[in-house]
């Protein structure tokens, strides 16, 4: 068995509006940050798995994805994976 | 009807699962079972009732743990027999994380915990769950949520309003819900979800009597 360090990300789809977000942005400008042009929130999971290869690893986890770690409605996710 | 049972679920983090049970015994004589999540065995409950709070701390999304009890999965076989189940705020969440109902739950837009009388147009009497037969077309209902924006995508906006499956709508949104949406039915209309706590409305002492209508309607057929 190979033990894989897997890091999730999390993120609301673009169409969704972030207010959480929209008010980190605007505590980010009266910090006195200058440029900002967007920012928004996401989610990071990380998760330590065995399995046999990484292609087992990465069925386990897309099946994690799409029906517990995200909510395909709203969020969209993406992952990458070490081999430890 | 005499034996006629709602079962009222229980998670852990529920927190509207006695005034749901007050609401039903109290104000209408209709019985109610406590059903703790664990549970899977619904052969003696006519209707279900998910109640509001904040089932497993809200953690990771609204709902999104509380899918995957065992009460949960036995739900699927309740809905297709055609019995009525009515989730509140929270269990319109789980609704909707569980595939029950279509859309997603997600932060209101301006980050406020809303605790609030609102005022909502019915839209539908899909399911019978506000169609009293007196011509009452608007209701004052109380709303508590900080994640109670509606949202979904725009396909799924057509076949609502195509197939009648809005049943409420706010008159002022307060959260910035798509198309002012407050509550959904399915297709069938014996699941209904809605962000507003009708068991909050049931006596004239704490402000109002119009959820009684939709907790009286859990009885029909």
């Amino acid at each position: 068995m190979d033990q894989f360090a897997v890091k999730v990300f999390v993120r609301l789809r673009p169409s969704v509006l972030d207010p959480a977000g929209e008010a980190t942005k605007s505590a980010s400008i009266k910090l006195g940050a200058e440029g900002i042009k967007s920012l928004r929130i996401g989610k990071m999971i990380e998760v330590k798995i065995e399995g046999n290869g990484e292609n087992e690893v990465r069925e386990k986890i897309d099946l994690l994805c799409d029906r517990l770690f995200a909510n395909t409605v709203i969020e969209d996710y993406e992952y990458s994976l070490k081999k430890l | 009807m005499n034996n006629f049972t709602v079962g009222v679920v229980v998670f852990p983090g529920s927190n509207c699962d006695r005034d749901v049970s007050w609401a039903l015994e109290g104000c209408l004589d209709i019985r109610t079972k406590y059903l703790w999540h664990e549970s899977s065995d619904l052969s003696d409950i006519d209707a279900l009732v998910l109640p509001g709070g904040f089932s497993y701390g809200d953690y990771l999304r609204c709902g999104a743990i509380a899918r995957f009890s065992p009460l949960i999965n036995a739900l699927d076989e309740f809905v297709k027999s055609g019995r009525r189940v009515l989730g509140i705020c929270n269990g319109f969440q789980i609704l909707t994380e569980s595939g029950f109902l279509p859309g997603a739950l997600i932060a209101n837009r301006n980050l406020n915990f809303i605790c609030d009388d609102v005022e909502l147009d019915i839209v539908s009497s899909k399911g019978g769950w506000f169609n009293e037969g007196v011509e009452k077309q608007t209701i004052k209902l109380p709303i508590a949520h900080g994640e109670g924006r509606y949202h979904c995508d725009s396909d799924t906006l057509k076949k609502l309003v195509d197939n009648e499956l809005i049943a409420l709508r706010y008159k002022n949104n307060p959260n910035g819900s798509s198309f002012d949406i407050a509550g959904i039915t399915n297709e069938k209309g014996n699941v209904l979800g809605l962000m507003p706590h009708p068991e909050r409305a049931c006596d004239e002492t704490i402000g109002g009597t119009d959820g009684l209508f939709t907790l009286k309607s859990l009885i029909l057929k």
